[in-house]
């Protein structure tokens, strides 16, 4: 079949799922209960997408196809095509992104039964789909763009889906916009790329890429990686992911760890000649990176609400990317991408089950008048329950090992990857390999801690919320429990796409052939000094065993004491701990810096200077001001006069910068 | 003389229409057929115009006024605003119970006078425009005389008027001392050494008076008072007619008239301040109309970015974006009026008043989510493509600076913009917007002119012939284009 | 140069030299009985000392705006009738005369309004 045509069917779907389910809801009230059929028709729409993409995949041949749909912008000699790009990088990200995002939306099924938003949700959620889509298969930074406001737009919606509490659509707000302040350092490198290079299709951009000035580069990437911050949550910007687990759990899954989140890799990935032209700024990222990481899992062990867990260690691991950008190694930091697609979806779908199952006791609590408020989402009111919910445990159970980098899981080999890549890169003669390396390393040793917390204070030891030998939660309906097997099972072999070059000297690692092949889109650093074999099997060792560690120490730390256990950590550490548990006081810092002075500024200061503070300029303007503001003087509403005053100020700045 | 009429056909059939509009409104108050007769008059001048946009260009009146290119583009776009307007204001005056003749006259006479400016090829032209214009638009704000708050908008806005228009008629009379001469092709020549205090003042002035009318900061002073005071249609009608002439007029100016040298700065200042000023006090601002009214503040300050490249990739990026200004306005003003449901509200209507607005009258709600998306510049609606059309020349031109304060400046506006769907969408229903859900329908007629404005929004955002049309009416042989380097 | 100005200059000294002479034989030969009004500035029938800020009806500012107005404007029909017969000798005077009437017409729908608003009732 012509694969122009089938890649069009891909973006569309989504979108006439998007309408159907929207349009018929907004204006077909009838519509909103019909579950089965929303669901159905939402599900399919991404699930034929995922068919499409793997036919496309099992018929590519290595050479990339542009479909073209129609002409958006042609002026002078430029043109920006409304089209569509199936190379490597794009067809993985596709699968991927149709691939889970079904998964998910089969999961949402079930999760989201009986909400008044159920048509709403789908609607927004295929809409996501849609743009995402965009954002990947775009062939130039125009549709990219595209892509990425409304992917954003998407994640706003959904933040804020149960708007009626106010506190979710203050999240909303937030993550809004910090994605905007990213995107508009986006369109700024956009800007530089169009000045210098003429074009914006990434066929030209990359060709062109190697007739930049030196600072001209620099900046655009640092534009971009920036833009990539906001996205992808990283330092400074990443405030705004945590806030964003208000809402639905399925939304975290999909948009805030599988799939939006990875978007700055993608473009840093899809523009890696430029990026790799670069050195300065790589370095930048790199150091982000890494920090981001090592931040970020240090207070993933400070948390008690089980999603917040899982979105911190959602931007450690995408600081785990970072680091792999910053040394030139794009194509593991798409692997890490698809790794942790899985696993993390994996986490986020079985916590949403926990969550789901925690509400069932919260309401038998109440319906047995205990007035107890029983947080459903905190981990110090669970425990044990591993014997209720056993697909859960076993799924959660996987990920987890997954992500802690346990061999032969899927996250042992795209982490071990980046973390020997960063090493190479030190080997090289660039010493902050070395350093990323070491904090990558302390990092794995925190993930390991963190989720292993996370799981055996879930799922294993006692049960510990109100009345636990009279109520039991339940095992949640297949709709839930088959995608969580679907993800565990690829978050469990899913890294052996990507055996690592030491066995088999590289054949075996299909992904690093199938992305930054021969006629593939994604460049890498050319490394000079190659490490030793003997050296390699040496720091996959010992990553394992660092792995192993933290896994084995978490364990006997929390099934033996549980929740308590977070004391002695805190005695332990404490003013460091206490930094961790306040996140930093990231959010606070903003707050005082930016936030309260802008909006007091606004109410305060600017405001009442439109008002009021021109009075003052009456008298220092002197008598060119008084013959105004005689005539003027009768005028009873007294504030005309210093809008006059300010047209006078106006008149003499103008003049003065005119003659001067 | 019968071909310079033929040649401004809009012009003439406007005034005639305004002037049988008064006679037959002294016989006939409140005739149904008033508002019917302004609407086709403005209605057959818009097709004239776009008729117009693809022919030559000239000029009429012995070169007082320019006809076709960018003078037919400005017309059009300020008749076109004043059908909808015209449409928009029918149910809402009726139901604020001022329906009464003259208002639609004033439209017309208005109009006259921003056709006269946005086609003015002489310095006497745009003054006779810009004050017929002006004169009409403070009886026009303050017509609601039952409201003290509308009748002390239109005195503010009268006095700040006369006093701006007296800096621009002595920018005239220097520019006339100055150059020998009032028309904008022969000025240029007219300058001698370099202009000398005598031009440079006298372009200073004269820019002050433009400042003042498209609401420059720190010249924007009036603005918040009088659309908060004037009737919702009349304030869209002001904030996007009104303002597209006053720039139209000032982009042939700055490209026909003015050497490009210093004022190119000088603008960049303002638009500046304009864009921070505009875009800061709207944060703050809790009534919806003041809200609006700073937000159109912020994108006057857009489009001076855009002139102050002094590229023609500049001015024609500028009137792209006056067009898709306009839709943008027409439309949330609009929905602003629509959603008011007694008289007094106009001027206090809070944004806590619009909450879950969204849910009750979707077709507002959606239309403004598509509104204020398209404000604060998100793709893929024509407010993006428009951002894009005066940023890139500011960058070409080399004022990265500038575009970046403004790229930032349209970031914080994001804020304000959001706040509004925030409440529309996300908060709880009060008792005044069920009051509201429950006590209107709306008219098919307003309905129509929001649906209109949305969909425009979305062709001209993925469709950029409009630039390429704009770009031709500067074109002297260099193939230029606001997309290409 | 200067002898162009004789005729103005013999003019100037009319006019003055009358004004002095009338008011000097007004003083002489004229009766001379005082009272206040006569004492006083002539200001149109008004008191022209004392505050301004008195409350008029405000129809006598309306008939004295629209009188404004119509004086102003018909002032602009003198010099066309002036120049006339050249715009016939130059051939444009149908034309010419067509504006004129646009002219007037304009003005008689202002009035035709004002009328019928009730303008000019001072009641």
């Amino acid at each position: 079949m012509d694969p122009e045509l089938l890649i069009e069917l891909v973006i569309l779907l989504p979108l006439l799922g998007a309408a159907f389910n929207g349009l018929l809801g907004l204006f077909q009230p009838a519509h909103r209960t019909r579950e089965k059929l929303i669901g159905t028709v939402a599900t399919a729409m991404v699930a034929i997408p995922f068919l499409i993409a793997v036919y496309l995949f099992a018929t590519f041949d290595g050479e990339a196809i542009v479909a073209t749909v129609f002409t958006w912008m042609a002026a002078g000699d430029l043109t920006v095509n409304f089209a569509f790009r199936i190379d490597q990088l794009s067809l993985l990200m596709t699968m991927i992104i149709t691939g889970v995002g079904g998964l998910i939306h089969l999961y949402s099924t079930g999760y989201m039964h009986g909400d008044d938003g159920y048509w709403r949700f789908f609607a927004y959620l295929n809409l996501f789909i849609f743009a995402m889509l965009n954002l990947v298969l775009g062939n130039n930074l125009v549709v990219l763009f595209l892509g990425w406001e409304g992917v954003g737009l998407c994640s706003y919606l959904l933040i804020g889906f149960w708007y009626k509490d106010l506190k979710n659509s203050a999240a909303a707000n937030k993550a809004f916009i910090m994605n905007r302040i990213g995107d508009f350092a986006f369109l700024m490198a956009m800007f530089i790329l169009f000045r210098e290079i003429g074009a914006l299709d990434f066929d030209s951009l990359l060709a062109g890429a190697s007739s930049m000035d030196q600072s001209s580069i620099n900046w655009a990437v640092l534009l971009l990686f920036i833009g990539a911050t906001g996205k992808s949550a990283q330092i400074p910007l990443f405030t705004w992911l945590p806030d964003a687990m208000a809402g639905p759990t399925p939304v975290s899954a999909l948009i805030h760890a599988a799939t939006m989140v990875t978007s700055g890799l993608y473009l840093l990935a899809r523009l890696s000649v430029i990026v790799l032209s670069a050195p300065v700024i790589m370095t930048v990222i790199a150091v982000v990176g890494a920090l981001t990481a090592l931040v970020a899992a240090t207070i993933a062990i400070t948390q008690n609400d089980i999603k917040k867990v899982l979105a911190y260690s959602t931007i450690s691991q995408l600081g785990y990317m970072f680091l792999a950008t910053g040394v030139g190694a794009f194509y593991v930091a798409i692997f890490h991408v698809m790794t942790h697609a899985f696993f993390k979806a994996c986490l986020f779908l079985g916590s949403g089950s926990v969550i789901h199952s925690m509400h069932h006791v919260e309401h038998e609590l109440a319906k047995d008048g205990h007035g107890h408020e029983l947080d459903a989402q905190d981990m110090r009111t669970m425990g044990g329950l591993g014997k209720y919910m056993p697909a859960t445990r076993m799924t959660f159970l996987i990920s987890t090992l997954a992500i802690a980098g346990i061999p032969l899981f899927s996250g042992f080999f795209s982490k071990d990857e980046i973390l020997f890549k960063a090493f190479e890169f030190g080997y090289d003669g660039h010493l902050v390999g070395w350093l990323v390396y070491g904090v990558g390393i302390v990092t794995a040793l925190l993930t390991a801690v963190y989720m292993t917390r996370a799981y055996v204070l879930t799922f294993e030891g006692e049960e510990r919320w109100p009345h636990a030998d009279t109520i039991h939660p339940h095992e949640s309906p297949w709709s839930m429990t088959t995608p969580l097997w679907i993800l565990a099972g690829l978050a469990a072999v899913g890294g052996l796409v990507g055996i690592p070059a030491v066995i088999a000297h590289g054949d075996l690692n299909w992904i690093h052939h199938f992305l930054a092949g021969d006629q593939a889109p994604v460049a890498e650093y050319a490394v000079h000094g190659h490490v030793p074999v003997a050296l390699e099997w040496g720091l996959i060792a010992f990553s394992s065993l660092i792995a192993l560690f933290g896994v084995g120490l978490a364990w006997k730390w929390y099934s033996t004491e549980g929740p308590a256990f977070d004391e002695k950590l805190s005695a332990r550490f404490g003013g460091l701990y206490r930094l961790w548990k306040g996140k930093y006081f990231v959010d606070e810092a903003y707050d005082r810096a930016i936030v309260r002075p802008l909006i007091g500024g606004a109410i305060h200061g600017l405001a009442p200077f439109d008002k009021y503070v021109v009075d003052g300029l009456v008298n220092f303007v002197g008598f060119f001001t008084r013959g105004a503001s005689f005539t003027l003087r009768y005028i009873q509403t007294g504030i005309v006069h210093s809008y006059a005053a300010a047209i006078v100020f106006g008149v003499i700045l103008l003049g003065w910068l005119m003659l001067s | 003389m019968w071909g310079d009429m033929a040649a401004t056909l809009s012009l003439v059939i406007v005034s005639l229409a305004g002037l049988a509009l008064v006679v037959f409104d002294a016989f006939n108050n409140r005739h149904v057929a008033t508002p019917w007769i302004a609407g086709l008059a403005l209605l057959a001048g818009f097709i004239f115009e776009i008729v117009g946009l693809g022919g030559p260009e000239g000029t009429a009146y012995s070169d007082m006024l320019r006809t076709g290119g960018s003078a037919a583009f400005v017309n059009a776009l300020v008749l076109g605003s004043g059908v909808l307007t015209v449409i928009l204001s029918v149910p809402y005056l009726k139901k604020i119970g001022h329906n009464i003749g003259e208002v639609y006259a004033l439209i017309l006479f208005a109009t006259v006078g921003m056709l006269v400016l946005g086609a003015a090829n002489n310095l006497i032209a745009v003054f006779v425009g810009l004050e017929t214009m002006s004169i009409c638009l403070y009886i026009l704000t303050g017509f609601v005389r039952s409201e003290s708050g509308s009748a002390e908008s239109a005195l503010k806005y009268f006095l700040l008027g006369a006093f701006s228009t007296g800096f621009f008629l002595y920018g005239i009379a220097l520019l006339y001392g100055a150059t020998g001469t009032m028309d904008f092709s022969a000025m240029k020549a007219g300058v001698e050494d370099g202009g000398g205090v005598m031009f440079w003042g006298g372009v200073s002035l004269l820019l002050v008076g433009f400042l003042f009318k498209v609401s420059a900061a720190p010249f924007h002073m009036w603005t918040p008072d009088a659309y908060q005071g004037a009737p919702t249609p009349i304030a869209g009608f002001m904030a996007t007619a009104s303002k597209t002439a006053a720039f139209g007029a000032l982009i042939i100016i700055l490209y026909k008239a003015l050497p490009t040298e210093r004022w190119t700065d000088v603008l960049a200042v303002f638009a500046v301040i304009t864009m921070v000023v505009g875009n800061i006090i709207a944060l703050s601002q809790q009534n919806v109309k003041r809200m609006l009214a700073y937000s159109s503040i912020a994108h006057a300050g857009y489009v001076l970015v855009g002139l102050s490249s002094g590229l023609v990739e500049g001015y024609s990026g500028a009137l792209f974006y006056l067009m898709v200004y306009v839709i943008m306005n027409i439309g949330a003003f609009g929905v602003v009026a629509l959603l008011e449901w007694d008289g007094k509200e106009g001027s206090e209507q809070t944004l806590d008043s619009l909450a879950g607005v969204g849910y009750r009258k979707p077709l507002l709600g959606w239309a403004m989510v598509v509104f204020m998306f398209s404000l604060s510049g998100f793709p893929p609606l024509a407010g993006f493509l428009g951002k894009w059309a005066v940023f890139a020349p500011a960058v070409d031109a080399g004022l990265v600076w500038l575009a970046i304060i403004g790229v930032l400046a349209s970031a914080v506006s994001a804020y304000y913009y959001l706040r509004v769907l925030v409440v529309m969408f996300m908060k709880t229903e009060t008792e005044a917007s069920s009051k509201l859900a429950d006590s209107f329908t709306i008219p098919r007629s307003s309905a129509a002119v929001i649906v209109l404005c949305v969909i425009l929004l979305f062709v001209f955002g993925l469709t950029t012939s409009v630039i390429e049309l704009t770009d031709g009416f500067f074109q002297s042989g260099s193939v230029a284009t606001v997309l290409g380097p | 140069m200067l002898s162009d100005f004789i005729p103005f200059f013999i003019q100037l000294g009319i006019a003055i030299g009358l004004s002095f002479t009338l008011l000097k034989a007004a003083a002489l030969i004229g009766p001379k009985r005082a009272n206040v009004i006569k004492q006083g500035t002539y200001e149109s029938g008004m008191d022209p000392i004392g505050s301004a800020h008195q409350r008029y009806s405000v129809k006598f500012y309306l008939v004295a705006m629209i009188f404004i107005v119509f004086d102003v404007e018909i002032v602009f029909l003198y010099p066309w009738a002036v120049s006339f017969r050249e715009f016939i000798a130059a051939g444009v005077g149908p034309g010419v005369l067509g504006v004129i009437f646009l002219f007037v017409i304009i003005l008689a729908i202002g009035l035709v309004y004002d009328i019928k608003k009730g303008g000019l009732e001072f009641d």
